[in-house]
């Protein structure tokens, strides 16, 4: 193996004192950008970029995907304790990572968490290795219709997904995209549902709808219920924090499904994003105890926490191939690349061995070196548990409020992200789901852009989503994801002639309790 | 502190101000904001960062630069800001011509005319780009398959300068274009790499490493002579060896892409002057000129009344353009 040479080659380069220090200290940066919501990977990662101006390529690269490790891992704890999510892709990890920390149970929660991202991030770099010039081709497939269909994918994945009803789950959706609507359109570039505020021309960032959403809704549901009132009595447990990871193989077949999905997501630009939400539909879907899901189930912990890594991860790939970019945090490496004289492209493999074999074998242990810093790390952040809940609102307020404001240096910002507050509020006393309007306010856009680019090659044919292999079998996926729970439902109608309404709605109203 | 020596302290100053008459009437008293409206990774982030550094690494300005990144609304976002900010000095817009062609085709609550033009630093240009594998050698052969009417341009944005420019080559080519809008020139690149577009017309940076990765190549240049020779992008092949578009019976002479620097409405002559000088300095140094190669730039600088007259020219073509397509927002 050619590869296997070249990555003995690359460690030689990762491995190094100076080098080891730069990851160690990417990663704590990383750790602090992910834990404040509204920094986030991108934004840290673009403030970092100057600074790395002077250094070698590789050292560079070393540091900034160091950060953007630490910052996927640091994501995740604000998620799990506080149902605030300091990145787009760790919304789902709030499904069940919250209700596990709000249990008592907040030390396992984090160190599952990490786990699983640990093993997805592994998965990706391994596929990195040995798949970079396949991966590439697959990656090129992509045209307008393909993505449309990947994007399909994603809400079919969770359109329908038992729990909520299909008719929330459509209105839940539909809210989703016309949030996703406003602002310029890349079709026709004219300007929709402004309101007449001419700021909104920039649309409504993701980071202020979801800290309004889950982070102030959350908040407002607490201060009503008062069950927030005493503090979650957590001792500090490290023993636990190894149990927990110990524990991880059992649900192997979890673990392989989500890096699998995270894997496809990220080399196809899905992204992390939609990786992690799909994961999580359909852990919840085909898991033996998806029922429980929402209640702070283990497997709705690893399954988008794995796919959100293994996609974060394999995402460089076509960055560093094609020279695209498949997360907003690769756009802004990108970015470094060109200015420290380096093109992404198929010939950076040729031209640059020594720069990606060393990003690549930086991989390995960066991710080694961050989820050991981020397990010593478990206590003290479930620590952060003990703080009574009268402490802790108003300081949920400050962060969501600092967070919104620093996406764009907005004063609307903040008014937007209180007013998602209210939402998600009124979304959980009227059992309306918020996992599909939070899919639709993120990909919503793409989709549409996807499906009328498609539009605008056939001609208006509907004919392109089944022009090739690679498109028909996606939409025939999405469309039996979308049919199965229906289909189920028949079936069972028809062994039971009488419909059960009234021995099932104690369950079934038991279940929306604990939609997300 | 005496009277005294505040009093010599003023005669110092009004001395210095006295040596140095251009600059010294307006300096910055607090940090300066550099707004891009562009998200981070972008070309005309990449300017403002470029200026950032160069700015602060020679310390021609005491105050400390933070670039904010208002790229949503195609850039709309940003020169809103720049119109919210009217009379502030510390907010200084990076741009492109978008600043006067968005308000023509999209009704964004700007206009350029709500901005103090500062400068026209560099001209990104145009080239016309197809797949490796295709089977045309030159613009003709282009315009020729392209008659059966089939062809899928694509591009950055819709109604911006890619579609602007599309339209012109229907017009010069006889030829009628699909033109399908993406978000960037990068997404666009890869898309034509896949096979899924004909051609696009990305600036030299955008396809720089899709050229030399041999996925696609640059058949000729939107400019009135061809580029200069710089160093080999492919084996063979460097941006000088790319013909123009117009020595291929293409005739469109000259498109760029200008990219701007402005500061809000109702600033001082000063505190303009003042801004203006700094960009002269900036692109008198090396790193400068590093910048504007490495991009694969044009280096220029227009101001003043030159500027004025290149926007009313620029605006009045593409007026032309969006009036002929029905774009023209009432």
């Amino acid at each position: 193996m050619d590869n296997l040479g070249e990555l003995l080659h690359g460690f030689t380069i990762a491995v190094t004192m100076p080098h080891l220090l730069l990851m160690a200290v990417g990663v704590l940066l990383g750790i602090l950008v992910g834990v404040l919501p509204g920094l986030g990977a991108p934004n840290g990662v673009s403030l970092l970029l100057p600074l790395t101006f002077g250094m070698q390529p590789v050292s560079a690269i070393i540091l900034l995907s160091s950060m953007y490790w630490g910052a996927l891992f640091g994501g995740s704890v604000t998620s799990i304790l506080f149902n605030i999510p300091g990145e787009p892709s760790s919304v789902a990890t709030t499904f069940d990572g919250y209700p596990m920390a709000r249990d008592g149970r907040p030390t396992t929660a984090l160190a599952t968490a990490f786990g699983s991202a640990a093993f997805g991030a592994l998965i990706g770099v391994i596929l990195i290795t040995f798949l970079a010039s396949w991966v590439a081709q697959v990656a090129l497939a992509f045209g307008p219709p393909e993505y449309f269909a990947v994007y399909f994918l994603a809400f079919a994945s969770f359109v329908g997904m038992g729990g909520a009803a299909p008719i929330k789950t459509v209105v839940a959706l539909a809210i989703g995209f016309a949030i996703a609507a406003i602002g310029i359109d890349t079709v026709s570039g004219s300007v929709r549902l402004t309101m007449g505020i001419d700021e909104l021309v920039k649309g409504v960032n993701f980071v202020v709808a979801v800290m309004g959403l889950f982070g102030i809704g959350e908040l407002l549901v607490a201060v009503e219920e008062e069950f927030h009132a005493r503090a979650v009595s957590s001792r500090i447990d490290w023993g636990e924090v190894f149990r927990a990871v110990a524990r991880l193989p059992r649900h192997g077949v979890a673990l392989l499904r989500s890096a699998a999905i995270g894997c496809w997501m990220g080399i196809t630009p899905g992204g992390p994003t939609a990786a992690s939400f799909m994961s999580y539909g359909i852990a919840r879907r085909f898991s033996r105890r998806g029922r429980y899901f929402g209640t702070g189930e283990v497997e709705g912990i690893i399954s988008p926490e794995t796919a959100d890594h293994a996609a974060g991860t394999s995402a460089l790939l076509p960055m560093l191939s094609l020279g695209i970019p498949g997360s907003a945090t690769a756009a802004v490496m990108m970015g470094g690349l060109m200015i420290w004289g380096l093109n992404p492209g198929p010939m950076l493999f040729v031209d640059q061995k020594d720069f990606v074999w060393g990003l690549i074998a930086s991989m390995y242990v960066g991710n080694i070196v961050a989820v050991a810093l981020v397990l010593l790390t478990v206590p003290v952040f479930a620590a952060l548990m003990r703080i009574p809940f009268v402490i802790i609102a108003p300081l949920i307020v400050i962060i969501c409020v600092v967070g919104a404001y620093s996406v764009s240096n907005s004063y609307l910002d903040v008014v937007m992200m209180l007013g998602f507050g209210i939402v998600g509020y009124l979304f959980k006393k009227l059992f309306y789901p918020l996992a599909p309007l939070v899919l639709a306010i993120v990909i919503g856009d793409k989709a549409e852009d996807a499906f009328r680019q498609s539009m605008l090659m056939s001609k208006g044919s509907l004919g392109i989503f089944f022009a090739n292999k690679l498109v028909t079998c996606l939409i025939v996926a999405g469309i039996a994801l979308l049919l199965l729970p229906l289909a189920l439902q028949l079936a069972r109608l028809r062994r039971k002639p009488e419909p059960p309404s009234g021995e099932t709605t104690a369950q079934e109203r038991a279940q929306e309790k604990v939609i997300i | 502190m005496g009277r005294t020596s505040t009093l010599l302290l003023s005669a110092a100053a009004a001395v210095l101000a006295g040596a140095m008459p251009a600059v010294a009437a307006w300096q910055p008293q607090k940090p300066i904001e550099f707004v891009a409206t562009a998200g981070p990774g972008g070309g005309t982030d990449n300017l403002a960062r470029a200026v950032q550094n160069i700015v602060t690494k020679y310390k021609l300005t005491e105050q400390p630069i933070v670039v904010v990144n208002k790229g949503g609304g195609s850039g709309a976002e940003g020169y809103v800001y720049g119109k919210a900010s009217a009379g502030d000095p510390y907010k200084v817009i990076f741009g492109t011509s978008n600043a006067w062609q968005q308000p023509l085709v999209s009704k964004v609550a700007f206009n350029y005319t709500d901005l103090t033009p500062i400068a026209a630093m560099a001209q990104d240009e145009f080239l016309l780009w197809v797949k490796q594998d295709a089977p045309y050698k030159t613009a003709g052969d282009y315009l020729k398959a392209a008659a059966s009417g089939e062809f899928k341009m694509g591009g950055a944005q819709s109604k911006d300068t890619d579609e602007v420019l599309t339209r012109m080559i229907e017009k010069a080519g006889h030829v009628k274009l699909t033109y399908i809008p993406f978000k960037s020139g990068a997404e666009t690149a890869v898309q034509l790499a896949g096979g899924h577009l004909d051609s696009h017309v990305n600036n030299p940076s955008e396809s720089l490493g899709q050229w030399r990765g041999g996925t696609q190549r640059p058949l000729c240049v939107f400019s009135p002579k061809r580029l200069p020779q710089g160093a080999k992008i492919t084996a063979t092949e460097g941006w000088g060896d790319v013909p123009t578009c117009a020595e291929q019976g293409l005739d469109i002479k000259q498109y760029e892409q200008p990219r701007t620097v402005w500061l809000p409405g109702k600033v001082t002559p000063d505190q303009a002057a003042y801004y203006v000088d700094l960009m002269k300095k900036v692109q008198a140094t090396a790193e400068w000129k590093d910048y504007i190669e490495k991009t694969s730039q044009v280096d220029t600088f227009l101001t003043g009344a030159e500027f004025d007259k290149f926007i009313k020219e620029d605006l009045e073509h593409v007026k032309q353009v969006a009036g002929e397509q029905g774009w023209l927002v009432k």
